[in-house]
């Protein structure tokens, strides 16, 4: 793991950028990290499981999916918080999918299938979500979710 | 938390008490091998306990899925008791609870396979 914190930018905005090798055990690691910088920024218990939680699924889907589970295939993880959300980047070094190309895991004829729900379970706890391709090539999950209290990083009134 | 699944009998129902982290890795690993020995015995009545089961993922919910198909195709049942928090709301958002059949009582989950 390498992690890149960086500080404040003129906007108030923190980013951590984090390169993780496809292991196994990235995924909880990836995980754990997300939820206490969840917890740091400000976020309930409920709403830090559901960014842990959609972490993991990011980083099990980079490591099943981009990295076909090659250790020396890396995945970028990044968190972004800005005065009124967390933002949330995985990229992996894969050759990329079409969300509109993930089955749908609630239609009866895919409910009874082992694996498919990782997407589903991002989407569903997350208030953004969005795959694209990446510039340096694989897919970037890109997520969100808004603090409930927005003002807590806004800069004291003059 | 370490994953475990602790097989005990109940009449003919093989109640499975399991606790820990039911996800991608170990623990979905050991709840597949656990289930295809307790249907390569002859046990054909498997009810899990999930109370103490504490975090599920994607992975975990699948396996749980897999293990109630190797059930059907078997000719068996596989249901499922006293959810956790973590179990039960993955359950719920993923439709699941359409599929098995859960309970929240073990007398009454064992009757029911009868």
């Amino acid at each position: 793991m390498t992690p890149s914190p960086n500080g404040p930018s003129n906007n108030g905005t923190q980013r951590i950028d984090i390169t993780l090798e496809s292991l196994l055990d990235s995924v909880s690691l990836a995980e754990e990290m997300c939820t206490r910088i969840a917890g740091a920024a400000g976020f309930d218990d409920d709403d830090c499981f559901k960014i842990g939680m959609s972490v993991r699924e990011g980083v099990i889907n980079a490591y099943n999916y981009g990295s076909r589970k090659q250790r020396e295939k890396k995945i970028f993880l990044s968190f972004e918080l800005t005065q009124d959300k967390l933002i949330i980047y995985v990229r992996d070094q894969g050759t990329g999918f079409r969300l509109q190309d993930v089955p749908d895991p609630l239609a009866d004829e895919n409910l009874l299938k082992s694996s498919g729900r990782g997407i589903f379970l991002m989407r569903s706890f997350m208030d953004e979500f969005c795959v694209q391709p990446a510039e340096e090539g694989g897919a970037e999950i890109i997520m969100s979710k808004r603090l409930r209290n927005a003002s807590r990083n806004s800069p004291p009134a003059a | 938390m370490r994953f475990r699944a602790t097989p005990r009998l109940s009449g003919k129902v093989l109640i499975v008490d399991m606790s820990g982290s039911l996800v991608l890795g170990e623990g979905s690993a050991t709840l597949r091998a656990a289930v295809r020995k307790y249907l390569d015995e002859g046990h054909r009545r498997i009810l899990l306990n999930l109370a103490l089961v504490d975090h599920l993922d994607s992975s975990g919910i699948g396996e749980l899925v897999s293990s109630y198909t190797a059930a059907k195709r078997a000719q068996g049942d596989l249901k499922l008791m006293k959810l956790s928090r973590a179990v039960d709301s993955a359950l719920l958002i993923t439709k699941l609870y359409t599929v098995f059949d859960i309970h929240t009582d073990e007398a009454a989950a064992v009757a029911s396979f009868a």
